[in-house]
């Protein structure tokens, strides 16, 4: 098992390594002329042709990419130096990610103080979606073809054709604005280490509207999943032994029917992970996902280039847990 | 606690007669196109230390009607009529809660495929001890195992000590069918119900394999219901037989009658598409034309007439029109056949028995 952990890892330094040079060569060859971009804002429109000559010699711009990109791996391994059209160096200590173009502060500690705001969300949007998503689909699949059932698959089916930022949009709306919910009153992401309450209340809505909608996700996932499971061979067995109904439904159905919901949960939480824009844009929590729609709009390339690499990791890291879940639920899965 | 001694929660109290004793049972599924009625007025007994053997097609009710022994059909969805009593209590209609303690305990079943009836994800020592926990309540997990042990090695696993933590793939196919007769065995049940227990195997296990039934059947002396289409299995294993046709029983009686002397057209098929290995090459192998009846819409009259080369031979429509009483055959007691041929032993003999195997009906004549 660790070797095998160690192996995927290694390889997702890999894949890294390989999206760091293609959003690189993106910027590179891409539409947009950082230099001029950065130069506008410094020199508050007033940009001279020397200035800009400056701004590219600092940026490395006159460079060939392949020279850059070197500088640029050698700032995430050991720091660097960076100059931004003036005289004075910033120091960049490793892992460097560059400077924003924007805020003139080093990239990696911007995104250290944005993660907290992100990981909140999306550890308790998805512990809500998974803890109300899995037991409703399991209790819809145990009474299948029933009133209750039909009831909660097409209202499910309704709310989760919605448009996801119109459905929260809604909440907040209502539960902020027109009902004036205290719990919901400020939305928004406090620091859980100053004070764990009003962390917990500027969290509740994001937490609500991501769990009410991905729950019913959730609940299709499982149920259908549940259903499949019900009618297997050992299921009969189980029921055969003499077994209580809930012994047959929570330990031998549930766990064969979580493999394909933990998949599906793998590949979405790590999204969830590298920034749900809508949810913070909405809720106005400043995370990875605000952040990396602010520097997209600002070309603030940076940190458009770290959002992705941090997106890719994570996104890696999250497949690495799944394929260990999977080997824990699963005996006949090897790890190799 | 040895296997040997019956434990006191499965030995039947006091009973006359059979131990299991089934009594125009009926299983009808409702479904969008109407009720199917997939075991129709079907009622048989077994005694303890005797094996019942149902044969038929598939869909002829084999499965429904032990299923529906088992208490395995969901309530909501089939209805079930008739008397099913199981040691001397009446099981139709009875609460969920007390069915399951006689479910894997008194009566136990025995699945057709094994590798679909383990649970992938367990231990197979631990899903054996868990249906030993479920009917010894005070027997601590180490008792469990140790039964769990006790079960493999007594059907045959070699170092059962150390198989007892393996998982169901890791075993062949002969053996998971073993460890599955273990789960069946493990709570001493007085009434055990084989459903094809041997259709995956190849033919060397399955001679093993139902050898192992019939010692342990020997052993614990319980009731057997062996179901099967193969009836080199009936012929070796069962004392009496129930042939299925299309929800009914349409012969009943005991092995050597219905495999020497059947007199039900579907039965004559039965024997006549069976391959012989040593068979002379003017034997005929002959299957029976056409499919199953749809039991959403049975044939009127006799259900297999469709199907049945010998039904001019009855006067008039009655095949088509009036559904024959299981009536006993010519001469033997207990022999019941679902029947309007009024000779067919005769037919048998100058017309079923010289097609599928000429060297006995010279010897017969």
């Amino acid at each position: 098992m660790f070797a095998y952990v160690v192996k995927r890892l290694l390889s997702g330094v890999v894949v890294l390594f390989l999206i760091s040079m293609s959003v690189f060569l993106l910027f590179w060859y891409g539409p947009s002329e950082p230099a001029q971009t950065i130069c506008d804002r410094d020199t508050s429109n007033r940009c001279t042709p020397a200035r800009l000559e400056v701004f590219r010699e600092n940026l490395g711009f006159n460079n060939p990419w392949y020279e850059e990109y070197g500088t640029f791996m050698k700032g995430v391994v050991a720091g660097r130096e960076i100059q931004f059209g003036s005289t004075k160096v910033f120091e960049c200590p490793a892992p460097c990610l560059g400077y924003s173009y924007r805020t003139k502060a080093p990239v990696f500690e911007e995104m250290k103080d944005r993660m907290p705001a992100t990981f909140s969300v999306a550890i308790g949007g998805a512990f809500l979606y998974l803890t109300l998503g899995i037991p409703i689909g399991v209790a819809a699949a145990r009474r299948r073809g029933t009133v209750t059932d039909k009831a909660l698959v097409s209202s499910f089916l309704v709310i989760s054709s919605i448009p996801y930022y119109l459905f929260a949009l809604l909440t907040w709306l209502f539960l902020t604005i027109s009902w004036e919910i205290p719990l919901f009153s400020e939305t928004g992401y406090f620091p859980i280490t100053e004070n764990p309450a009003k962390w917990f209340s500027g969290m509740a809505l994001a937490w609500f509207a991501l769990g009410a909608f991905g729950c019913t996700t959730y609940t299709r996932y499982s149920r259908g999943s549940m259903v499949e499971v019900l009618n297997e061979d050992y299921i009969r067995t189980a029921k055969a032994k003499g077994l209580r109904d809930n012994t047959v439904v929570y330990k031998h159905a549930l766990r064969s029917a979580l493999v394909p919901v933990i998949t599906i949960f793998g590949i979405e939480f790590g999204t969830l992970l590298a920034g749900t824009i809508f949810t913070e844009r909405i809720f106005n929590i400043d995370g990875i996902g605000l952040w990396a729609l602010q520097a997209v709009n600002q070309r603030d390339l940076p940190v458009v280039a770290a959002t992705a690499l941090f997106g890719a990791a994570v996104l890696i890291i999250s497949n690495i847990v799944v394929d260990v879940i999977y080997s824990v639920l699963d005996p006949r899965v090897r790890l190799s | 606690m040895t296997i040997t001694s019956p434990s006191s929660a499965s030995s039947p109290t006091d009973v006359d007669g059979p131990y299991l004793q089934v009594e125009d049972l009926t299983v009808t599924f409702p479904t969008q196109d109407g009720p199917v009625q997939a075991v129709k007025g079907l009622s048989y007994s077994v005694e303890l230390g005797k094996t019942l053997g149902i044969v038929g097609e598939s869909g002829s009710g084999k499965s429904v009607s032990s299923m529906a022994v088992m208490g395995l059909h969901d309530a909501k969805s089939s209805e079930i009529s008739g008397s099913i009593r199981l040691g001397g209590t009446e099981i139709v209609g009875l609460s969920e809660s007390r069915m399951r303690k006689l479910r894997g305990n008194a009566m136990a079943m025995i699945f057709q495929d094994a590798l679909a009836a383990l649970h992938p994800f367990y231990r197979v020592g631990d899903q054996l001890a868990e249906a030993y926990a479920m009917h010894h309540p005070k027997a601590s997990k180490r008792d469990g195992r140790r039964k769990a042990i006790e079960m493999l090695d007594r059907v045959g696993i070699p170092q059962p000590d150390r198989r007892v933590d393996d998982f169901a793939h890791q075993f062949s196919g002969g053996m998971r069918q073993r460890v599955m007769i273990a789960m069946g065995l493990i709570n001493d049940p007085s009434l055990l119900i084989a459903d094809e227990p041997t259709t995956a195997l190849d033919v060397t296990v399955q001679a093993q394999i139902l050898d192992l039934l019939q010692d342990l059947q020997r052993e614990f002396n319980s009731a057997v219901i062996i179901i099967t289409h193969d009836l080199g299995v009936i012929a070796e294993m069962a004392d009496d037989v129930l042939v299925m046709y299309a929800g009914r029983c349409v012969e009943f009686g005991t092995t050597k009658e219905i495999l020497t002397r059947p007199e039900m057209p579907y039965s004559w098929g039965l024997l006549s598409s069976i391959p012989e290995v040593g068979a002379s090459t003017d034997a005929r192998l002959i299957p029976i034309p056409g499919n199953p009846p749809s039991l959403l819409r049975p044939p009127s009259g006799c259900s297999f007439h469709p199907r049945c080369s010998h039904r001019d031979k009855v006067p008039g429509d009655l095949c088509f029109t009036e559904l024959p009483e299981l009536t006993p055959a010519s001469n033997r007691a207990g022999h019941l056949k679902r029947c309007h041929l009024p000779n067919p032993e005769e037919i048998y003999l100058t017309e079923v028995l010289p097609e599928i195997a000429p060297d006995l009906a010279e010897e017969t004549r």
